[in-house]
């Protein structure tokens, strides 16, 4: 039985603000950063002096093998006008952002700091995909990698085993991604916001403009099934399983509860933070679920008081689509081994009962790792405060939604919910 | 044998000299391959070696199209993809592997469960000689 754990006293989120996530050949971590940064600020909706922030945390994981420069705290903290202010940079792979978010909860309730920013970034699209997949790797299992294992490969493999055990097909992981996709289309931030059919139509239009054979397919589930548009990357996980390569920046102002009217009277109440640590493969007590998933969420839900069934939305973190059908198991949504059905039954679709990804998630919203973690609590700060467009959840009284980040292969896993009172 | 630390270094040597090597606690008797130092059951940190005998079943697997450099140099691609995978041993560990021998091109066709036996992948020579657990199948 996990241990209730509390606060020592409460933290709200007051602004938000990220870059759009996408490859960026003339733009760098700063540039991107900067972006968020302007965009938190006029989010605040009472405003914000920045001179008043006391301390910044950034997530960020592979920028020092791809920009060759690992000391990002102060350089962002110089580039917002901060130094001498404390800069810290987080790193928990892919999961960097939410360690940077907790650090800043951690801070604030512990009453050391009344406003913290918490933020990610990452730079990734300026170098060749074989050197990302290098970099990505430094997230690796070494037995996994050793014998040959990439990042698709683990997630093909749980694949191999969920489908063994369960009667899941590809047909089903293919219901992710198209649902991501129609969310995606609704997000003006996502870089691919286009549904399966548009990206069809394009490669239609593209071999009739090259005089090519022009691919005839029914439906999107008959294009993904054809390798020509979606192919092999590590069995059974195809090209349109991955979330792309992408650079980007998140951030998040955290204040004292007690002070959040100052800001906005209409904040966002921290009531469930957890993490978890994991194993490879071989040494996991299963191979189709995380213990630090289910870790983190007996953190948070203990915390909060709340059960999988109080959570009204989740963005869950679907690097490969097999990951999201784990996630919405291990957190509980689901029975383990029913996820595949639920989101072919439609019960996560954007007007579903349980609304999973709405932003588009990693398939689509894009993956600079680093901010991955600020960028899905950004999708469920806009949610619960109404500002998320035409891709707003149509429930009555939207107030509790979760975010569930992931690094590695399961290494580290967080969760984190957020209440609008 | 019984001097080497309980390590993947050691785990290495012991590849190189076809052994496929685990530690066993002696006061819990929990099996660990690779081998650790610390017995994360009981937290005993008295050990001793115990050699497997290279069969299991595959657990998990994944035929990969697009590998990291070091399988690319052994002529891995889209067009000859290679399989790795998670083996249950039959002395009751798990373990990473390649999975040599299976029609790579046809991934649907391979099945969870097949039995199969542990080989030895080795690379280069003498001192620089590095090996590669593998399985086929039986």
């Amino acid at each position: 039985m996990q241990k209730k754990r509390k606060l020592g006293r409460g933290v709200a989120v007051v602004g938000a603000g990220m870059s759009k996530f996408a490859m960026y050949p003339d733009k760098d971590s700063k540039d991107l950063f900067a972006e968020a940064f302007n965009e938190m600020r006029s989010s605040v909706d009472k405003g914000l002096e920045p001179n008043d922030i006391d301390a910044l945390y950034v997530g960020n994981f592979t920028n020092d093998f791809f920009m060759h420069q690992g000391h990002w705290g102060p350089i962002i903290s110089d580039l917002i006008g901060l130094a001498p202010k404390p800069a810290t940079r987080t790193e928990g792979a892919c999961a960097a952002s939410a360690l940077a978010f907790r650090e800043g909860v951690f801070a604030i309730a512990s009453g050391f700091y009344d406003i913290v920013l918490v933020s990610g970034v990452e730079e990734m699209s300026k170098r060749p995909t074989a050197e990302v997949t290098e970099g990505l790797a430094l997230a690796s299992v070494p037995y996994e990698s050793r014998v040959g294992f990439t990042f698709p490969g683990v997630f093909g493999a749980i694949a191999t085993d969920y489908f063994a055990k369960y009667g899941a097909t590809r047909d089903h992981l293919m219901n992710v991604t198209i649902k991501s996709h129609n969310n995606a289309r609704l997000n003006p931030k996502a870089q691919f916001n286009m549904t399966i059919s548009d990206l069809m139509k394009a490669r239609i239009e593209r071999a009739k403009k090259k005089g090519e054979p022009v691919p005839e397919w029914k439906d999107e589930k008959e294009a993904l099934w054809d390798p020509r548009f979606n192919p092999q990357v590590a069995w059974p996980m195809y090209l349109y399983d991955c979330c792309p390569i992408s650079d980007g920046a998140a951030c998040m102002l955290l204040v004292a509860e007690e002070i959040a009217k100052n800001f906005t009277d209409n904040p966002l109440h921290v009531i469930g933070i957890g993490q978890g640590s994991g194993r490879g493969l071989h040494a996991a007590p299963s191979l189709t679920s995380f213990e630090a998933n289910k870790n983190a969420a007996a953190e948070a839900y203990g915390m909060s008081g709340l059960t999988p069934k109080d959570i009204q939305f989740a963005e869950v973190h679907d690097c490969f689509s097999m990951a999201e059908l784990i996630h919405i198991e291990d957190l509980g949504f689901f029975e383990e081994g029913t996820g595949f059905k639920a989101v072919e039954e439609g019960l996560t679709r954007l007007d579903g009962p349980m609304p999973i990804n709405t932003s588009g998630g990693l398939k689509c919203k894009g993956h600079p790792v680093g901010a991955t973690g600020i960028g899905q609590l950004i999708e469920v700060w806009k949610q619960l405060r109404g500002e998320a467009g035409e891709r707003q959840i149509p429930k009555k009284d939207l107030h509790i939604g979760a975010a569930q980040n992931l690094g590695g292969t399961g290494g580290t896993c967080t969760v984190t919910i957020l209440e609008r009172r | 044998m019984e001097a080497k630390p309980f390590s993947d270094i050691s785990y290495e040597q012991f590849l190189n000299e076809d052994k496929l090597m685990g530690s066993r606690c002696k006061k819990c008797g929990a099996l660990f391959v690779p081998p650790r130092s610390i017995c994360i059951k009981c937290y005993g940190s008295e050990m001793e070696w115990v050699e497997m005998k290279g069969k299991g079943k595959l657990a998990a697997f994944t035929v990969i199209s697009i590998g990291p450099p070091f399988m690319m140099e052994e002529g891995y691609d889209r067009k000859n993809p290679y399989c790795s995978g998670v083996v249950d041993l039959e002395e009751g560990a798990r373990v990473d592997a390649r999975i040599e021998g299976l029609d790579t091109t046809k991934p649907e066709t391979i099945r969870i469960g097949i039995p199969l036996t542990a080989q030895f992948l080795h690379r280069g020579e003498g001192e620089k000689m590095t090996t590669f657990l593998a399985f086929k199948p039986s």
